[in-house]
């Protein structure tokens, strides 16, 4: 109870025009330190209002989110979030950008070290070439890179992410896919990771988190029992293709359900 | 290897000669559409299309800035146009940074201030004039107060417009990685505004300087629109067409260096071009 995440009857009601929509009802999760842990679902479900509450961006109507026996109130530091749309600064190098958690107050370091760490994390996400650019030079799959390096820099114990690599084209996301479970192989972090892709959910995670829609609630949690590390061989295991057509099944259902609701 | 450094060097050299002809060819058609104005000017009067014994020659205004140079005369009127601009846009520009934060971060201030903004923003500079006159009087307050007007609600207008269009999500990112209220104001919203800042000045110039021969108009014993009004009264027409000019030719070197800092202080952006 106390390491890690815990998700305590989490409900989230929005007030709208139209009136009020409850778009997480009663979630409850474990996340135990180290796992890696993957939202899937149809569009609507709550998947990323549920990691918003986790990085404390939003703060849930019902229920609590803790972290190590802590109540979640606000973002911080020991959570990094790497979104969909990059978020790294542009008006910074890459090397700025990874440096900048660095310079605040709340992880403040001295110069020498802020550098070491830096030229540490750059080679971690095999950025070094391109330390001096601006992300204007980089392309989307080198801009969240950079993005995860400037997490990873603050030293997080819980990296949450957000379709992380949703903008990105096949092969880049494939690439991606294999280097973050490479990082993670070399430097162990918890992961809540959010997705529209089954077999990127049954490829990277420990566990799967099925939701469904109106409201969003957890439909089924399904283990990956595939060892680490997994590379691109493993995608076409046959354990894997049955995993994965086991996720597909459920989200599929929920995907049916929800669009007959929406027809009737 | 050293095949293909040779032929680099030679696309390199290309990308350079014709980036030399296009600057070459700018500058030529720079020169060009100026000339062509000159000559309209002086054809016209040649061929009576506007009287020549009231609108000066080019040789005569020439002559003109060229004496008034010499007895210290423009100096003194340039000085004291420029201090004026320059005063009355530094006031603005600060006043606008400070209220449009004010009004783009408080989302009350912004609600209670928007009307009125739009309805000072709707009200010419120059209507103040006679208002300044009676509280301050004649001097200089009444002017920079009128100039200061002119440059601030431009300004506001565009920095807290780009202030509430921010993206959040690098707010978020910044508190994610642990940044308080003021470095996410310093780090990421001040950063992001640099660009929306020097547009700022660009307009807030341009509107400070095309007020200020009014504001001049203010019995000026100094500056370029009292030099032009002295010219209007004895009848003096090259220093008041030189008037014309200066007051063109020095609002585009004040546009372009605002552009060349803009260029500098903006290279992170990306450009559609």
């Amino acid at each position: 109870m106390d390491k890690g995440i815990v998700i305590d009857h989490v409900g989230m009601t929005y007030s709208s025009l139209t009136g009020n929509v409850e778009a997480l009802r009663d979630i409850n999760l474990s996340i135990e330190p180290g796992e890696f842990i993957c939202l899937v679902g149809p569009s609507g479900c709550g998947k990323t209002t549920l990691l918003n509450a986790i990085a404390g961006f939003l703060e849930p109507t019902a229920g609590s989110v803790y972290m190590e026996g802590r109540k979640i109130s606000a973002p911080g530091p020991d959570r990094g979030v790497v979104f969909q749309q990059y978020a790294v600064f542009p008006w910074l190098t890459v090397r700025q950008n990874v440096a900048f958690g660095l310079r605040l107050n709340s992880n403040r370091k001295a110069p020498q070290e802020i550098d070491t760490i830096v030229d540490h994390f750059i080679d971690l996400v095999d950025l070094k070439e391109f330390q001096d650019a601006y992300p204007k030079e980089l392309s989307g799959g080198m801009k969240q890179r950079v993005a995860i390096a400037r997490s990873y820099a603050v030293n997080p114990n819980v990296l949450l992410m957000d379709e992380p690599f949703g903008a990105l084209d096949a092969q880049t996301r494939q690439f991606m896919q294999e280097s973050l479970l490479q990082i993670l192989e070399k430097e162990r972090k918890t992961v809540v990771f959010v997705t529209h892709g089954v077999e990127e959910a049954a490829f990277l995670s420990t566990r799967v988190v099925v939701m469904a829609a109106r409201p969003g609630r957890i439909r089924e949690i399904i283990p990956i029992e595939l060892p680490y590390p997994r590379e691109a061989a493993t995608k076409t295991s046959p354990e894997f293709i049955k995993i994965r057509a086991r996720i597909d099944r459920v989200v599929r259902e929920e995907f049916q359900k929800l669009r007959q609701n929406t027809a009737a | 290897m050293a095949e293909t450094n040779r032929q680099n060097q030679e696309i390199e050299e290309k990308f350079a000669r014709k980036r030399r002809r296009e600057r070459l060819e700018k500058v030529g058609y720079f020169v060009a559409s100026f000339s062509m104005l000159l000559i309209v000017w002086e054809l016209s009067r040649a061929v009576g299309l506007i009287n020549p014994k009231i609108f000066p020659s080019v040789p005569a205004v020439l002559k003109s800035f060229i004496d008034q140079l010499s007895d210290g005369s423009l100096q003194k009127h340039m000085y004291a146009s420029f201090m004026r601009v320059l005063v009355s846009f530094a006031i603005g520009i600060v006043m606008a940074v400070i209220f449009g934060f004010l009004i783009g971060w408080f989302r009350t201030v912004r609600l209670l201030l928007d009307p009125v903004i739009n309805f000072f923003r709707a009200l010419p500079p120059i209507a103040l004039i006679p208002l300044m006159i009676i509280f301050f009087g004649i001097g200089e307050t009444s002017k920079i107060i009128v100039l200061s007007y002119a440059a601030f609600f431009p300004a506001l207008v565009v920095i807290y417009q780009a202030l509430v269009s921010l993206d959040p999500i690098y707010i978020r990112a910044g508190k994610a990685l642990g940044a308080t209220n003021l470095e996410i104001f310093r780090k990421i919203i001040l950063p992001q505004l640099v660009p929306n800042i020097i547009t700022a000045c660009r307009v807030s110039l341009g509107v400070c300087w095309a007020t200020l021969v009014a504001a001049e108009l203010i019995a000026a014993q100094r500056g370029i629109g009292a030099m032009m009004v002295e010219a209007q009264n004895f009848f003096q027409m090259p220093p008041l067409v030189l008037g014309i000019i200066l007051i063109g030719v020095i609002s585009l070197l004040m546009d372009a260096f605002v552009r060349f800092v803009e260029k500098k202080a903006t290279a992170w952006q990306e450009k559609i071009s």
